[in-house]
């Protein structure tokens, strides 16, 4: 298995040298897209699409299936695949082919990192022309294949794709994320698993669990291994515990708050569990399905789009069968401070085309994209893990309701713990946020889980965490991510304060010459008169 | 007069130029921020080497034998000395290495290193490594290290035979070592996408494209192990990289690697050779 606990932070240098880099190439300027009156279907056109996939060969084999069934419906276009196992490696080319020009023409993204690609001038296609068009828009009269119309796209999915105020993305999967509990654990420590679970149960639970016979074995599983509570992504857990606590982490406009009193008090009760041997991270321990597989975890935090990893009875395994723990397993939404009104992230790859010169191309490349939110591709997709169809047309459809209700029919296809994890989302859509997006956002993201992650790592190693070492922290994070200019990465412009005495003497030199000109002039004037006269 | 004036405006416009060059100062800055970010980062590294040589040369005493370093506790300091067998990958001021010594292994993650320097970690290159011994998905590692050069002496371990350790215990006692397997016969990795069998998959589960990892079966004594080209150990450009999309089913070959672990022994493969 691949580690990518650190990649990140290379895409972020590489995401902070971006402005310059398009800097270097402003000269090359492409032209705003316009919608062609009519798809020329004379041409031929090939497509490339950067597609992401979970490490899941179904998904690879869909994505190809949809790209059969789109050529045999326009033989004019052909659709070339490239994958990805991750996000990071995506951005990464994609801010590497901005440059040379090469970009994809459709490609899997977060909308943090679209923010990045639009500091270049009309690389990526604002997509509300294209919504409306009659012809070739949502829903659109001369379509090939059923398409949604912008209402049945779930409107807060789409709203995650609005920066600045254009839609730059369409929705392709949404999840969100889960807590995976053992609950055959969770009640032999004599409690009961609520139906939304609260941090101090959690941590509660975590503690109990954390006890150790005499001879150093853990009492709940008997082994010398348990790590009652691992969190997959840390950033998502210090996002989640801030909104849930109505406490800063950022303005729209980019504006850095999460250096405040809340994440302080976070970052200590994280520390005293840790303290206690609670609480660890992934990127400290490893996944949190093959601890909570071994039955050395209890509650496993991680995407609805990592279910099919989760449990005894998971498809997906990545330890020996003989450590596997039969147990019963639970699925419940993130913790939260305030169970009435619980509040957990949405995430999930979102489509968005590149512009090129030849708007054909961008049509062409649209109607791919499109094709990609039919109901066939968004059921197949949606069912591959514990993802959401992203339109209310596949969500309403009868083959979608059927899927669902047939939860624990088998541990493939109807894996329960995975539809439980789509139903968790579809209960919970409206429960969902997002967090603001900017020229940046990907920094203070990667930020929000380094402050748990090095919290973490201090406590284990016998560090005090005390006011000092919070500061220090907060010094050390925002200087790390560069935050302390996000001012810049926000606007873009920079005040270049008072001109320098240079300058001044060039103006200062240029006038007086052009007052000698204009001497000049005066005087010749003067003299051809009389010369005249 | 007008001979001056032209002289005048020629000389005003290539200060003009000048001014123009010097308004593109925005840009420029940009890129000097990045650089002088990416040189201060750069000399914090080497300022923690210096800070790292001068405890050393007063704490030369608290050097960790490789059994010391086996019997730390996690998440406690460790210091030892090793000598660099393989690099494995460097981003951001942060190298990943494999080292060894006549005792044993070490796998030295996230190490803080600048790209000069690490361009010196060549193999045979000893190092003195101070970090925090940590173990992720069973994999006993050297974490958030700094280390120094110590000029003189080198070592390349010779590969350890371990072919017959395969499926034992024992094998975890040489993790991180650089080894050899012999006389296995490459067996089925999976199907394409027709319902063939095929010899190797990118990624576990043939979900990749070129460039991504290579996954492969190989069985000894009627037990089959799965082995690792890891990409960014060996990338599409090697030598094992080919060899092994080149393999077939029911070939004898012989390996050479690292004992990585991934939750159980994961061999990350440098060299494959088919047997004649």
């Amino acid at each position: 298995m691949k580690r990518i606990r650190n990649i990140c932070a290379f895409f972020l240098i590489l995401a902070m040298c971006f402005p310059s880099l398009t800097g270097c190439h402003g000269k090359r300027e492409q032209a705003a897209f316009t919608v062609p009156k009519e798809f020329d279907t004379s041409r031929q056109y090939e497509l490339t699409f950067w597609a992401k996939n979970d490490t899941n060969k179904t998904q690879t084999d869909i994505y190809k299936e949809a790209i059969r069934d789109f050529e045999n419906l326009y033989p004019n276009i052909t659709v070339n695949l490239r994958l990805y196992t991750d996000y990071g490696d995506i951005y990464n080319d994609v801010i590497t082919n901005i440059s040379t020009g090469t970009t994809p023409n459709v490609c899997i993204t977060y909308p943090d990192h679209i923010a990045t690609y639009l500091t270049g001038d009309n690389v990526v296609v604002p997509l509300e022309e294209l919504f409306d068009d009659e012809t070739y828009g949502l829903g659109g009269s001369a379509l090939l294949f059923q398409s949604p119309d912008q209402s049945q796209i779930v409107p807060q999915f789409l709203e995650e794709c609005s920066i600045g105020g254009h839609y730059y993305a369409l929705p392709f999967m949404r999840s969100t994320e889960a807590c995976y509990i053992n609950k055959t654990y969770v009640e032999a420590l004599g409690y009961t698993i609520p139906d939304i679970v609260t941090w101090d149960f959690i941590w509660e639970v975590s503690q109990a669990a954390a006890e150790k016979n005499p001879d150093g074995t853990f009492k709940l599983n008997g082994q010398e291994v348990m790590i009652p509570f691992i969190y997959k992504s840390t950033d998502n857990m210090m996002i989640q515990m801030l909104r849930q606590k109505n406490a800063g982490y950022s303005t729209n406009t980019g504006e850095v708050e999460i250096f405040n009193d809340t994440t302080k008090e976070i970052l200590y009760t994280i520390a005293d569990y840790t303290e206690n041997g609670a609480f660890s991270t992934f990127k400290i321990s490893g996944y949190p399905a093959n601890f909570l597989n071994a039955g050395q975890c209890v509650f496993a935090i991680d995407s609805t789009a990592g279910a099919t990893w989760m449990g005894s009875e998971a498809p997906l395994v990545d330890i020996a069968e003989e450590a596997l723990v039969d147990f019963e397993i639970a699925v419940r939404p993130v913790p939260q401070y305030d169970p009435e009104h619980p509040q957990m992230i949405s995430q999930g790859p979102s489509l968005c085309i590149f512009n090129k010169e030849d708007p054909q191309e961008v049509l062409a490349s649209w109607l791919f994209a499109q094709y990609l939110l039919s109901n066939k591709v968004q059921i197949a997709y949606s069912s591959t893990e514990g993802y959401v169809p992203v339109t209310l047309l596949a969500q309403n459809s009868p083959e979608y309701q059927d899927y669902l209700s047939r939860a624990g029919e088998d541990n493939n296809t109807y894996y329960d713990v995975k539809i439980q994890a789509s139903q968790l989302l579809l209960d919970h859509a409206e429960d969902t946020f997002v967090t603001p997006v900017f020229n940046g956002s990907a920094s203070l993201r990667s930020a929000a889980g380094q402050l748990i992650e090095e919290v973490t790592k201090s406590v284990r190693r016998k560090k005090e965490v005390d006011e000092a070492y919070i500061e220090s922290l907060f010094r050390d994070v925002t200087s790390l991510y560069h935050l302390d200019q996000q001012e810049t990465m926000t606007e873009g412009k920079t005040d270049l304060g008072p001109l320098p005495a240079t300058a001044k003497v060039l103006l200062g030199t240029l006038a007086v010459i052009w007052v000698f000109i204009f001497a000049y002039l005066a005087v010749s004037k003067m003299k051809n008169r009389k010369k005249s006269h | 007069m007008k001979k001056l004036l032209v002289m005048a405006l020629a000389v005003s416009m290539a200060a003009a130029v000048t001014g123009c060059t010097g308004g593109t100062s925005t840009e420029t800055t940009a890129a000097t921020t990045a650089a002088e970010t990416t040189a201060e980062a750069e000399e914090t590294t080497e300022s923690a080497a210096e800070t790292e040589s001068d405890q050393e040369t007063t704490e030369a005493a608290d050097v960790m034998s490789y059994q010391e370093y086996m019997d730390a506790e996690l998440d406690t300091e460790v210091t030892v000395q090793a000598y660099v067998q393989a690099k494995q990958s460097w981003w951001e001021n942060q190298a990943t290495v494999y080292a060894q010594d006549e005792e044993g292994a070490y796998f030295l993650y996230n190490m803080a290193c600048s790209e000069e320097d690490y361009e010196k970690l060549v193999p045979g290159t000893k190092i003195q490594v101070t970090g925090y011994k940590a173990e992720w998905s069973g994999e006993v590692e050297i974490m958030d290290g700094t280390f120094e050069i110590i000029e003189g002496e080198e070592y390349i371990a010779p590969a350890l035979d371990v072919t017959e350790l395969l499926g034992t215990d024992q094998l975890i006692d040489h993790q991180n070592q650089f080894v050899e397997f012999k006389g296995l016969t490459v067996e089925s990795a999976g199907q394409d996408d027709s319902g063939n069998d095929v010899a190797f998959l990118y990624n576990w589960d043939g979900s990749g494209t070129e460039g991504d990892d290579l996954y492969f079966n190989a069985s000894y004594n009627g037990q089959t192990y799965t082995f690792t080209v890891e990409s960014y150990l060996c990338d599409s450009s090697t030598e094992v990289y080919s060899a092994v999309k080149a393999l077939e089913i029911g070939q004898t070959i012989d390996m050479e690697g690292f004992l990585y672990w991934y939750e159980g022994v994961n061999p990350h493969i440098t060299s494959v050779t088919v047997a004649e």
